[in-house]
């Protein structure tokens, strides 16, 4: 439908939300399209680099091992001990593989030949999000009990009680709703609108190019260059999105954690 | 424009994609395992590893110091040992010298007393017997000179002695 618009319609059209709707690669299933292949690519990946980084474990790391410890350490020491205090440790499998899922995901945005984020297809966030929910919840009521879990979060101790009207319809929500909410629509946002805005660039930079015009002809390598500009602020927001979300999720899990939030 | 308004419609970017969904759930769960049975483990075993390898060195530092410093401490015992010792010693050769010079000093003294006092003896002795022989023989020169000069002769025993002691008297009187 979108490649017939485009083909037929006169003029520049600008790239859309249907240019995301990429096509099954092989046949018509949905488990064949380039986000699927992507996510399962940075899987492997993500799993081939790690393992040959930490397989020797030495004192003494090679180049390899200390940069995949350089990213572990950041993981485990900066978000990890730092958010969540002591009992991190568990914590760190999970928080982990987020940030490396979804840096790799992002970053696949501006590699050439992949060049899609996954995370721009909000199935994938919404997956990340249901993830960090079912375990912050998990860990506060394990920690808790489900009674004075669910309570701490209606009834904030240390309020007056009027003040329990607005304020426990807000905190229900924030912890049921908001949060997870918006966990997946951030990274979600910042992807699609990012590949979005790339496209403009790059898109309109070919159209400009093949416009007959010569003037516009002249001003496409500039389109193009701001394009190319626009890869490194994406690659910096990439970056940025996989810590958030990481960070975000050790907040909630500190937060449920502790006796009083 | 039409057209490009119900394509977008068409496509909800809210709304996910199950097939996405399920994929995510997959993808996420198959990284978590490896990552945790693989991974995590062996990067807690080269930091545990690394730990280890700094705290010993440094507890193998900290024990060598306290060596170092007991060592010092025990040479320094046997170095005032030994001083005090060399002192005792430079004393006691002191005093010994001291008696040893002070025991020559009066042996020698006695010596020369000793051969002082045999010399006396001696030259006692000695004067006794000159004196002897000497009034013997001027008694005999005296006798032969008056003889030769009174041309008497005195061979009288009794009368010679009584003329030498005669003689003797006069001359002790003269003195």
């Amino acid at each position: 439908m979108s490649q017939l618009v485009v083909a037929g319609g006169p003029g520049f059209v600008p790239p859309s939300t249907s240019d995301f709707d990429l096509p099954s690669i092989f046949g018509h299933s949905a488990y064949s399209t380039k986000p699927v292949f992507l996510v399962a690519l940075s899987v492997i990946l993500i799993s081939v680099f790690f393992i040959a980084a930490s397989r020797k474990a030495a004192v003494v790391p090679s180049k390899l091992q200390f940069s995949g410890e350089a990213i572990y350490g950041f993981v485990r020491n900066s978000i990890g001990e730092e958010i969540i205090g002591h009992e991190f440790m568990r914590f760190v499998p999970f928080l982990f593989t987020l940030f490396t899922f979804v840096i790799t995901n992002n970053v696949f945005g501006i590699v050439p030949f992949l060049q899609f984020p996954a995370m721009s297809h909000v199935g994938f966030p919404y997956v990340l999000a249901l993830f960090s929910f079912v375990i912050f919840h998990y860990v506060g009521i394990k920690k808790q009990g489900l009674g004075k879990y669910l309570k701490g979060i209606a009834f904030m101790p240390g309020v007056p009680k009027a003040v329990y009207i607005l304020l426990t319809p807000i905190e229900i929500a924030t912890f049921f709703l908001v949060r997870p909410l918006t966990l997946s629509l951030r990274l979600f946002a910042n992807m699609f609108a990012g590949h979005l805005l790339l496209l403009v660039f790059i898109t309109g930079g070919d159209y400009m190019l093949h416009d007959s015009h010569i003037f516009m002809k002249v001003l496409s390598p500039f389109s193009f260059a701001f394009g190319i500009g626009m890869s490194f602020f994406e690659f910096m927001v990439q970056c940025l999105q996989a810590y958030i979300i990481t960070l975000l999720t050790a907040l909630f899990i500190a937060g449920a954690l502790a006796d009083e939030h | 424009m039409n057209h490009l308004v119900l394509a977008e419609a068409a496509v909800n970017p809210l709304i996910p994609k199950t097939a996405e969904m399920i994929v995510g759930v997959i993808a996420f769960t198959l990284l978590f395992l490896v990552l945790r049975s693989k991974v995590v483990p062996m990067f807690e075993k080269a930091y545990a590893l690394r730990t280890e390898a700094i705290q010993g060195g440094m507890e193998k530092a900290e024990k060598a110091q306290q060596d170092a410093a007991a060592a010092l401490a025990h040479y320094t015992l046997q170095l005032n040992e030994a001083r005090g010792e060399a002192q005792t010693i430079r004393e006691d050769a002191r005093a010994q010298g001291a008696a040893i010079i002070e025991e020559l000093r009066s042996k020698a003294q006695e010596e020369a007393a000793r051969i002082t006092a045999a010399a006396t003896a001696s030259i006692e002795a000695e004067r006794q017997q000159a004196l002897t022989s000497l009034r013997l023989e001027v008694g005999t020169l005296a006798t032969e000179l008056a003889s030769k000069i009174v041309g008497e002769a005195l061979d009288d025993q009794v009368r010679q002695s009584r003329i030498v002691d005669r003689f003797l008297a006069d001359m002790e009187k003269s003195k």
